[in-house]
């Protein structure tokens, strides 16, 4: 007792706050995900795995992780130079267009799905000439991937900022004066020194993409097997009564999900490492 | 490499970093540019290594317009005050950025740029931190490394911006010595900028002392501290007593009291009397031109810093030998040994 006494914490409420952590997110969490996996148990591995290869599960799947990879890749590249423009130089505007990158975070997702499709239907103001050039956005695949471009680009802004804001220019001087080119400055030492913020911006925009229903299926036509994406799918088993199906679609989902942001984590860990914040 | 610096300007906003500034730089010489914050001597160095732009007057380098250059082409080695180390590279990859990133009809081949490194880090003698990152080392390795990657480029200029800004004390003199021995080696026409008037004078083989974007004295440390060109440069550098007095004719009077000194060939006029703080030499009241109380004694290995109160109402700190001990309340004469009178 009065060792224990004696070890007293200088920061009181371990205990009271780690309860609360655990309890919080086994409930909000932890018991739905396990809740997910029981349900998916009901079915045998034939069955599970009849789902899964079944045609139009896998096509969903595709469509879903290979234009949200897709997707994410863009906005990392165009989310760096938003970037770049906003912390490095002062602009008339700069604050708005600072502003502007939270919209697609605050908008109701319908709502910035309504917009899209209108926008890129064939009568739409970008929609009409992109039809002119043969491009058809609306009720595509394509479609699908500028709505996982809109929902994903505040990810890769607002974590790559703070990074390159911490940056001191003196290393680009330093770069500068040792001879390298802008080009070399850029890819030699400032590109790696973003690259942990980098990959989480590419792997938040990912997962973000991946989920994401709200603003697409308004603007994906959601046709079987071409523009029908994987949490469609579940909704539309769902409705048919067919909740294991749903579920092992779910499983299936949040385990590639997992697999690839644990992926992305030991990457970012290892770049991390390399270079040590102090 | 002979540096030309003429009537340089360049103003922040409505600020006045430099103020016509001229300069000649010897070939080999290791400079210091020495002033207090915001006197100008980091734009100047800046602007030597092509990191700023004047808005008017000319850089030379051995008679080459250095301002038609950018800070790549100039081949100059800069080292910053925060040694801006490249944090996700090992000191080994720091020190070989330089020589990596050359046009590649110049570069060297791997094994040559490997030799180079590994000689550099032993010129630093850090050769056993090569493959450690910058966040593993200390401040004073750190800014050696920053001094290796530098020299990597076989800079014609090395130029140094608070090189021991960041540092401790005891660190800061070791890296004096080392620098002014490493230049010795080297032989790198340098500049340095300080705010600390003992590495100054301790490391460089001229100083160039600054203030408000203005040069106030180019001279030897020797020049800078015994015969200080103006009344700035005599406060600024070594430890002063600083009085007002008036000039009148060859009188000098410390309020309306007539002093005891020579003063001959000054300007009359309100004028400032400085005298180094062991140059006042204390003897028995009414032997010097000064008289006042000690009010406080402190030791300091061989001096004792009294604190006297003059008769006319100033405090001065004086420097005194400890071979007569001094003490609160005494009554003193205080005869300056030497002393320098500025107008103004």
């Amino acid at each position: 007792m009065s060792a224990i006494a004696l070890r007293r914490r200088t920061l009181p409420g371990f205990g009271l706050t780690m309860g609360l952590t655990l309890t919080w997110l086994s409930v909000i969490i932890l018991i739905p995900l396990a809740g997910l996996f029981l349900k998916s148990l009901e079915l045998s591995p034939e069955q599970f795995w009849a789902i899964l290869s079944s045609r139009r599960t896998l096509n969903a799947l595709r469509v879903s992780f290979g234009l949200a990879f897709a997707a994410a890749c863009v906005n990392l590249v165009m989310g760096s130079i938003i970037v770049w423009a906003l912390v490095r130089y002062r602009f008339p505007g700069r604050r708005i267009f600072d502003a502007i990158v939270d919209v697609p975070f605050a908008l109701p997702t319908a709502v910035a799905g309504v917009a899209l499709s209108s926008l890129f239907a064939e009568k739409g103001w970008l929609g009409a000439p992109l039809a002119a050039l043969g491009i058809k956005v609306a009720f595509t695949p394509v479609g699908i991937f500028v709505a996982m471009i809109f929902i994903g680009i505040p990810f890769v802004v607002r974590t790559v900022q703070p990074v390159l804001q911490d940056l001191d220019p003196e290393i680009e001087e330093a770069a500068g004066s040792l001879g390298a080119s802008r080009w070399q400055t850029i890819v030699r030492v400032i590109l790696p020194s973003l690259a942990p913020a980098l990959l989480t911006g590419l792997a938040l925009a990912f997962a973000r993409a991946v989920g994401e229903y709200g603003s697409i299926i308004f603007i994906a036509g959601n046709l079987p097997n071409v523009s029908e994406i994987a949490p469609l799918l579940i909704v539309i088993r769902l409705s048919e009564f067919r909740y294991a199906d749903a579920t092992a679609i779910a499983v299936v989902m949040l385990v590639v999900s997992f697999v690839i942001i644990f992926a992305v984590n030991r990457l970012q860990r290892w770049a991390q490492d390399r270079i040590p914040m102090h | 490499m002979t540096i030309e610096v003429k009537n340089l300007v360049k103003k922040f906003g409505s600020f006045k970093a430099l103020d016509g500034v001229d300069l000649k730089v010897d070939d080999g010489e290791l400079l210091a540019l020495l002033g207090p914050s915001g006197s100008g001597k980091t734009t100047l160095l800046r602007i030597i290594a092509g990191l700023d732009w004047p808005d008017s007057g000319e850089v030379s380098f051995n008679g080459e317009d250095a301002l038609a250059q950018g800070a790549r082409e100039r081949h100059v080695g800069f080292v910053f005050q925060h040694y801006a180390l490249f944090r996700h590279m090992s000191v080994f990859e720091n020190v070989a950025f330089g020589l990596r990133v050359q046009p590649r009809a110049v570069r060297k081949d791997e094994a040559t740029i490997r030799a180079r490194v590994k000689e550099l880090l032993d010129l630093v003698q850090l050769d056993w931190l090569a493959d450690r990152y910058p966040s593993q080392l200390s401040g004073g390795q750190r800014q050696r490394i920053a001094l290796a990657r530098a020299l990597a480029i076989e800079p014609r200029i090395l130029l140094l911006d608070e090189p021991f800004g960041a540092l401790d004390a005891k660190v800061r003199k070791e890296l004096r010595k080392w620098l002014r021995s490493l230049h010795h080696e080297i032989n790198v026409t340098s500049i340095f900028v300080t705010h600390d008037q003992e590495e100054a004078l301790e490391v460089a083989n001229r100083v160039v002392v600054m203030d408000k974007g203005r040069i106030e004295q180019i001279g030897s440390p020797d020049d800078v501290y015994e015969t200080p060109a103006t009344a700035f440069v005599h406060g600024f550098i070594g430890e002063s007593i600083e009085l007002p007095v008036h000039v009148e004719g060859d009188v000098v009077r410390l309020g309306d009291r007539p002093l005891a000194l020579k003063a001959e060939g000054l300007a009359s006029g309100a004028s400032k009397l400085f005298v180094r703080r062991h140059d006042m030499l204390v003897g028995p009241p009414g032997s010097g031109a000064f008289e006042g109380a000690v009010q406080h004694v402190r030791n300091f290995g061989p001096v004792q810093r009294a604190e006297v109160a003059l008769s006319g109402g100033q405090t001065i700190e004086i420097d005194a030998p400890r071979d007569r001990e001094l003490r609160a309340g005494d009554t003193v004469g205080l005869a300056p040994r030497r002393f320098r009178i500025f107008a103004g």
